[in-house]
């Protein structure tokens, strides 16, 4: 067998029920891994050592009696914006450093009682606010293909952390590509769900109409198995789906054989990287092999989707942020003179320079005189944006295309640009305005770096997209390959 | 001669057992902060979940005052920094409110029945409450309140004095009261006011520039806010002076208006909708089963106790203005019989003792079956208006039911005409240069000298002769 820490989520599962491993073992391993690599790539904000080794012991314990829940046992880590009761929560911010929920997220406690052991909370862009995982308080996380380029962001701890195998899962959010972006760029498979799939509640918030809950694993069996988990109505979260959860994995194995792939003309043309197209045609070249066909189709205002996605993801940002002031939770400057030094301070001090600047982009739009010109503008926008997607998908089961323009970039490249940051995202943003579901796979790699393409679903199609995604890791090793240099 | 614009925000808090957006207890008077929820403190990542009873109480108002239901009603975000606001935003609606235009009536001094337009009424969470008290140098939060539906309710600019800015203001509160969705008590800040005020030359269509009086809690102080507030604008255009939009806040101890901040200091509150919530979509069949449990109101009751007990329009409207007034005067009228006497004894007696005692009917001594009882045996002779006033104050003392009263103050009336003869007499016998003087006098000055005469018998007999009786007998004796 190979080393523990190798094995996918399934594996893991299939050795424990087998009996092959103990949940001690496993997570041993884990943590030993985590010790070893988490300095140099700084993935963890917080590593849980003992809570993780005493559920473990609990869940060997269980199962030993035969009580024990389906997942017990296996390892899982969540992103630093999911509330913990008891373990801090900092979303990646000075302001957050200190803070202890006192409750769970909903996604959280929805992994506990399935029985998966957390190893620890994982780093992000402050307040998912980023691409690069540079933004964060705690610092900047490293891709384990290279350690001096990013692992993109904002979850850029839970994509760096599967991919360095630090653990076999982990919980991400994805408000414009903060899922699949880092997936991507870290040879990880990541998926964020159709908005209201997951409930929102515990998960601190950038842009609530846009943010949604998801998963960063190595295979899309592995999502599957943890997205049948966190997936569900959930009372408090008024945006949550009441709609049935279908069993992700019982569709996995269905054939592609008739499938059509829409291929969007505007994620292919002039401007894509030749590179990344050989990429994307070599996947393609598999989904034809497996018995899809393709078809062109058009997004007609996905060039607006960037400079929308920037005025209603700041501006719901802006007005998220204001219950940060110093008064009950969180960072509080020191001595102040009056209230007003009080919140001038405490958010001064408290927020990093990327947050700030979404604070006042998104203040400026919302205000008196300028709300028509920019988030009203926005929103229409982003219904056309909806509507084209609905277009598309009636002419075919998912969309097709790159995940980013290019492979991971180096640490600072684009920290002095914003806008070239921003542009990151341009092939992601526009399936969370419409909404939709959207995942990211491993393609072969460029220049031994990762490389991914994106599937885009009907609403509730997290299925047909996993579907997909297994006949392709299936059919190719891409979702296999390691790190060199781990 | 100037005339004064006036329109009114009242913020009517509903009387839901849980918040409009958690579960947490709405009750007054908890220890600090015990009340308050995760979502009430605005904890990160945690969410409003919207109470459907707020809704159907929103949606009973708008019935009442015969206004359009907002069909999608959308909750947006205002935004504002304040220690007692601890999202930092305000969930209220702004374009699409849950009531939109209606009309309520009021009664002028004169009798005549004016319309005043409801522009919308619209759902938002009140604050909490800074407590300025409790620490050395310190500001305390209190979050309790914080969270607690309230009814904002905005009329159109049509009223013309502080008089009619009360008469409506009463009749919103006649209404909330009627459908129980409110306690209404403005002195623990149930139901608040603020007052848009502005005043413009008599006869002019155009608009002068207003001032917004804020948070005024009691009827009294709202007329008396709105008067000193045209006094203080008429004082500044005579003076060829400018009035300033800005909020003021209304001092009762001085009786006086303070500015409180500008308009170039108002907040931009940057409304958007907000994301947590979805808009709320109100189908007809929802707004049926509202509408099915809507009691009957104030101006229905007003015509139907006209009709049905014969009293005035005036007496009518006194009497259904509280809602519980209106159910102890009906109980009183359907067991004595008697709708007159019955309004009559509840607006003087019961209604005058409420006022001085500052109490309400619910917690009156005297219930509506021991005022019938009395109002039955004033109808039967048994009592008279004055021993029926005796019977009432025992009745307030809690000295028992009215037939023992009557029994044990010895107060049944005398019908018996031989005994008020004979005290008749006497009393003949007694003044007989009064008796003289009657009988020398025209016609038309002896009604006013019968009195004389009454008076004494009544005394004699202890007030418990009956008056038409004595009347009649010293009207034949006298004469002679």
């Amino acid at each position: 067998m190979s080393q523990i820490t190798d094995l996918t989520l399934a594996q893991l599962k299939q050795a424990l029920d087998d009996g092959d491993l103990s949940s001690v073992e496993i997570t041993t391993a884990f943590l030993d891994r985590i010790d070893s690599l988490n300095p140099e790539l700084n993935a963890f904000i917080t590593i849980t050592h003992e809570d993780a080794r005493k559920a473990a012991a609990d869940a060997d314990a269980a199962r030993a009696k035969g009580k024990a829940s389906a997942f017990a046992g296996l390892p899982i880590a969540h992103k630093d914006l999911f509330c913990t009761d008891g373990t801090r929560t900092t979303c990646g911010s000075k302001m957050l450093a200190d803070f202890v929920a006192p409750y769970d997220a909903h996604v959280v406690s929805r992994c506990q009682q399935a029985g998966l052991i957390s190893l620890g909370k994982l780093n992000m862009d402050e307040f998912a606010m980023g691409s690069s995982n540079e933004n964060s308080f705690f610092g900047a996380v490293r891709n384990p293909w290279d350690p001096s380029r990013v692992p993109g962001g904002s979850s850029g701890g839970s994509a760096a952390a599967v991919a360095a195998r630090m653990t076999p899962l982990a919980t991400a959010t994805d408000t414009g590509g903060s899922i699949r972006q880092p997936a991507a760029l870290t040879g990880t498979s990541g998926l964020k769900p159709t908005y209201g799939r997951v409930s929102r509640f515990g998960m601190i918030a950038f842009a609530s109409s846009l943010d949604q809950g998801g998963l960063i694993a190595h295979t899309a069996e592995d999502i599957a198995l943890g997205l049948g988990l966190i997936a569900g109505h959930d009372p408090r979260d008024s945006t949550s789906a009441d709609q049935a959860v279908p069993d992700y994995t019982a569709t996995l194995s269905d054939p592609l054989k008739g499938k059509v792939i829409g291929l969007p003309t505007q994620f292919f043309d002039e401007r894509l990287d030749p590179a990344m197209r050989q990429s994307m045609n070599d996947v393609l070249d598999v989904f034809r092999s497996l018995g899809a066909t393709t078809v062109e189709v058009s997004l007609d205002h996905i060039a607006e989707a960037i400079p929308a996605y920037y005025v209603i993801a700041p501006a719901e940002a802006s007005s998220n942020l204001s219950r940060f002031d110093g008064v009950r939770f969180g960072y509080r400057a020191e001595h102040p003179k009056d209230l007003t030094d009080l919140y001038e301070r405490s958010r001064g001090e408290g927020f990093g320079g990327e947050v700030k600047r979404r604070i006042l982009i998104g203040t400026y739009a919302l205000s008196e005189g300028y709300y028509d010109a920019y988030y009203k503008k926005a929103q229409q926008i982003r219904r056309l944006i909806k509507q084209d997607f609905e277009r598309a998908l009636n002419q075919c089961d998912l969309l097709f295309g790159p995940t980013t323009p290019s492979t991971a970039f180096v640490i600072g490249e684009k920290t002095a640009d914003p806008i070239a940051m921003y542009l990151e995202d341009i092939y992601t943003v526009a399936t969370n305005m419409a909404g939709l579901p959207g995942g990211s796979f491993q393609a072969p790699l460029i220049d031994g770096l990762p490389s991914g393409y994106q599937l885009t679903g009907p609403a509730f199609g997290e299925g047909a997209i996993l579907n997909a995604a297994h006949q392709i890791q299936t059919a190719t090793d891409w979702h296999t390959l390691r790190p060199e240099s781990l | 001669m100037y005339e004064a614009v006036i329109g009114l925000e009242v913020h009517v808090q509903l009387s839901t057992v849980s918040k409009i957006f958690s579960g947490s207890s709405t009750a007054f008077g908890a220890e600090p902060n015990t009340q308050a929820s995760l979502v009430d403190l605005g904890m990160p990542g945690v969410l409003p979940v919207p109470n459907a009873r707020a809704f159907e109480m929103a949606v009973k108002f708008g019935l009442a005052i015969d206004a359009e239901i907002g069909k999608e009603s959308v909750f947006d975000r205002k935004n504002y920094f304040y220690p007692d606001l601890p999202k930092g935003y305000q969930i209220s609606q702004f374009d699409k409110p849950i009531v939109g235009p209606g009309r309520v009536a009021i009664t002028l001094d004169d009798g005549t029945i004016k319309t005043i337009n409801v522009t919308r009424a619209h759902l938002e969470e009140d604050a909490g409450k800074s407590v300025h008290d409790a620490f050395d140098g310190m500001t305390g939060v209190d979050l309790n309140r914080a969270g607690t539906p309230l009814l904002e309710i905005v009329s159109e600019p049509e009223l013309r004095s502080a008089k009619e800015a009360v008469a409506y203001l009463k009749v919103i509160h006649s209404i909330i009261r009627y459908l129980d969705i409110s306690d209404g008590n403005m002195a623990q800040g149930s139901m608040r006011c603020d007052c848009n005020v502005s005043i413009r030359p008599q006869g002019s269509e155009v608009l002068g520039t207003r001032t917004e009086i804020k948070n005024v809690n009691s009827f009294r102080f709202v007329e008396k806010a709105i008067n000193t507030e045209i006094h203080r604008q008429i004082e500044i255009l005579e003076d060829g002076g400018r009035v300033i939009q800005e909020t003021r806040l209304y001092d009762p101890d001085k009786d006086e208006t303070r500015s409180m901040r500008s308009k170039e200091e108002a907040n931009d509150y940057r409304y958007f909708p907000d994301p947590d919530l979805l808009p709320v979509m109100i189908d007809d069949s929802f707004i049926e089963a509202c509408r099915n449990t809507l009691p009957e109101l104030p101006e229905a009751r007003q015509a139907r106790y006209i009709k049905d007990y014969g009293i005035t329009d005036y007496d009518a409207g006194v009497l259904v203005a509280d809602r519980d007034v209106a159910d102890y005067f009906a109980e009183v009228a359907d067991t004595s019989g008697e709708g007159k006497l019955a309004a009559n004894w509840v607006m003087g007696s019961v209604l005058a003792e409420l006022n001085q005692t500052g109490s309400v009917i619910t917690e009156f001594p005297v219930s509506a079956k021991q005022l019938a009882d009395l109002i039955s045996r004033i109808k039967d002779n048994t009592l008279n208006s004055k021993t029926a006033k005796t019977v009432f104050e025992a009745l307030l003392a809690g000295e028992g039911e009215v037939n023992a009263i009557i029994e044990a103050k010895g107060l049944v009336q005398m019908t018996d005409t031989g005994a008020i003869e004979a005290i008749v007499d006497e009393v003949i016998q007694e003044n007989p240069d009064q008796v003289a003087n009657y009988r020398s006098a025209p016609s038309d000055k002896q009604g006013k000298m019968l009195g004389f005469f009454v008076g004494q018998v009544m005394k004699k007999s202890q007030g418990k002769a009956n008056p038409q009786a004595v009347n009649q007998i010293l009207h034949s004796k006298l004469g002679s």
